[in-house]
Formats: C-alpha cells, sequence, structure tokens
C-alpha cells in the first residue's frame, strides 16, 4: 500500500472537520477560537502542498508561501484586538461582546 | 507498505490526536502546546511531500513566532477557565456528528477519487527533475521572478499588520511623568529665550536736587 494524493487530502479533511467541531464547542472561548482557524489553515495548506507535489506545480507552495504571510498578519492583529477586549471588559468571552448592538 | 507510508501514518496519527487536544484541552496554555505538536507534525508531513522549505519555514515562522506570541498572550490574560468552560459539553453530540459526517464523506470520496500515487518527473515550469533541483533555489527562482509583485504586497500586508497591532495595544498612561521627546524637538529658539526691549541709555536721576534737599536739612 503506497501513499496516494488521496491520504494527504484525507489527512486534510479530518484536521479541517476537527477544527470545525472545535469552532463549535469553543464557542465562549475566543482565543481557542483562533487556534482553531489558524489549525484550518493548516488543513488547507496542508492540501495545497500535497496537490503541488503530486500535480508537479510548484505554484502551489508558492500560495501557501502567501497564505502564511497573511496569517501571520491576521494571527497578530487577532491577538492585539484579544489582549485590547480583555483589558477594557477583563474577560474574553464571546457572548458579551455585543456593545454594537449587530 | 514502505516506509515512507509508515511515517505517513505515524506523523498523521500524532498530528489528528495533538489537533483533538487542542479543541478540547481545559487549559488554553496546553491548547497552545499542543497546537505546537500539530505544527510539527504537519511540518514533518510536508517534508515527506518534498516542500522542504515550507516545512522548515513552518516551524521557524509558525512555531517560532506566531505560536510564541500566541504563548504569551494566553499566559498574560487572566483567564476565568470555568466561565470560558460553559456549555462546553451541550454541543458535543452535533458537533461530533457533524465531523463524522464530514470526515467519512470526504475520505471516501478523496480516497477512491485520486490513487494518483507518482509524482511527475519534472516539476510544471522548471524544466529539470525535482531530485536534482534544491526547492528552496526553485521556489525562490519563482517568487523573486513570476511573483515579485504579490511578494512586494505580501511585505506591505506585513508592515500593515505591525503598525495595526502597535497602535492598537500602545497604550498612553497619564500618570507617569515622562518628557515628550516630540514637543522637545519642536521647540524653537522664541520659545526659551525673551528678548526684552531697553534703550541704550537711560537718563539719570536728577541728582542736584537731592542734594539741595540734604543740605536743607542739615541747616
Amino acid at each position: 500500500m503506497t501513499l496516494t494524493l488521496g491520504h494527504f487530502l484525507s489527512l486534510g479533511a479530518v484536521l479541517f472537520a476537527l477544527s470545525v467541531i472545535g469552532i463549535f464547542l469553543n464557542r465562549k472561548n475566543l482565543i481557542v477560537l483562533l487556534m482553531a482557524i489558524e489549525l484550518m489553515l493548516l488543513a488547507v495548506n496542508t492540501n495545497f502542498v500535497a496537490f503541488s507535489h503530486y500535480l508537479g506545480d510548484l505554484n502551489g507552495q508558492i500560495f501557501v508561501f502567501f497564505i502564511l504571510t497573511v496569517a501571520a498578519a491576521e494571527a497578530a492583529i487577532g491577538l492585539a484586538i484579544l489582549v485590547l477586549l480583555f483589558r477594557l471588559k477583563s474577560n474574553i468571552n464571546v457572548d458579551e461582546l455585543d456593545s454594537l448592538k449587530g | 507498505m514502505d516506509v515512507k507510508t509508515g511515517l505517513f501514518y505515524i506523523f498523521a496519527t500524532v498530528l489528528i490526536l495533538a489537533a483533538f487536544r487542542v479543541i478540547t484541552t481545559r487549559n488554553p496554555v496546553h491548547a497552545v502546546l499542543f497546537l505546537v505538536l500539530s505544527f510539527f507534525q504537519a511540518s514533518m508531513i510536508w517534508m515527506i511531500l518534498e516542500a522542504e522549505f515550507l516545512a522548515i519555514t513552518l516551524v521557524l515562522v509558525y512555531v517560532g513566532a506566531v505560536m510564541v506570541l500566541f504563548l504569551f498572550v494566553v499566559m498574560m490574560l487572566d483567564l476565568n477557565l470555568d466561565a470560558v468552560r460553559q456549555g462546553f459539553w451541550k454541543h458535543f453530540p452535533l458537533a461530533a456528528v457533524v465531523a463524522v459526517v464530514i470526515i467519512l464523506e470526504m475520505s471516501a470520496v478523496l480516497l477512491a477519487g485520486f490513487p494518483v500515487s507518482e509524482a511527475p518527473a519534472a516539476m510544471a515550469g522548471v524544466g529539470q527533475t525535482v531530485a536534482e533541483s534544491s526547492n528552496t533555489r526553485v521556489l525562490g527562482l519563482l517568487l523573486y521572478t513570476k511573483y515579485l509583485y504579490p511578494l512586494e504586497v505580501a511585505a506591505a500586508i506585513l508592515l500593515v499588520g505591525m503598525i495595526a497591532a502597535i497602535a492598537l495595544t500602545l497604550r498612553h498612561r497619564k500618570d507617569v511623568k515622562a518628557i515628550a521627546p516630540a514637543d522637545q524637538i519642536r521647540v524653537k529658539w522664541a520659545d526659551r529665550l525673551t528678548v526684552v526691549k531697553l534703550d541704550a541709555t537711560q537718563a539719570a536721576p536728577s541728582a542736584p536736587a537731592a542734594e539741595t534737599a540734604l543740605e536743607e536739612k542739615k541747616a
């Protein structure tokens, strides 16, 4: 039994599904929500790398590079907002973030 | 089953277990540490896929910078774990059903639908076989020729992210007696030195009149 593209894609799918559950379960904890989003990005990146390897196209790896860049910026800004929120409300409970009355 | 397949199953198992612990563990610090473990395993998986540069970048950039940032923030916040965990298991049955359905369906489709097991000998657009070219070199060639403009946009995004993070968390404290360098630099000589207009010569008080007054007192 040799490795196929399907193995790697399934791994990405399992990882993505796990992070979806993580978002369902940790609906109150903003920081675990951010971590679940990081896991999702990891799953997507694994798909990109797998396709890039098996189709022989390096452009997929370039795309992963840019996804990593944007994800790093997103994590930095997200954590900054989190710190600001904690300073303001002394907790990071998602249920209490209703001051915009949306 | 060759060595590569065995390694893939080991790394994939640890990756999935670590990801599961990330979303179910109680302590956020443990969650971050499990996330670091899962990033390491994903990096090994990418290594199997011969994406060496990205695997090393994932460890250096993600584990070295982003995850450490997460760890700092988690340790800085004083979280009330009980309030955060309230209602955690309420949604678990629904979430588990959704996840199992997603995993089973996608695995069935993906495992059967993509039976490609041989990588092509030459990477498209590179013109040489994968084995005799360095992954980093080929990526660099692509990045600095075809993708030069997106690379600069990525640099701008990182700069904006850095400035935004600093601007958001910068706090001006009122109770410290710190000097403001901007105000200091902006000072002109006119603010420090006041020139008072004075006459060069002044008329002396009328001395003879005073003398006569003294003489009159003596007399």
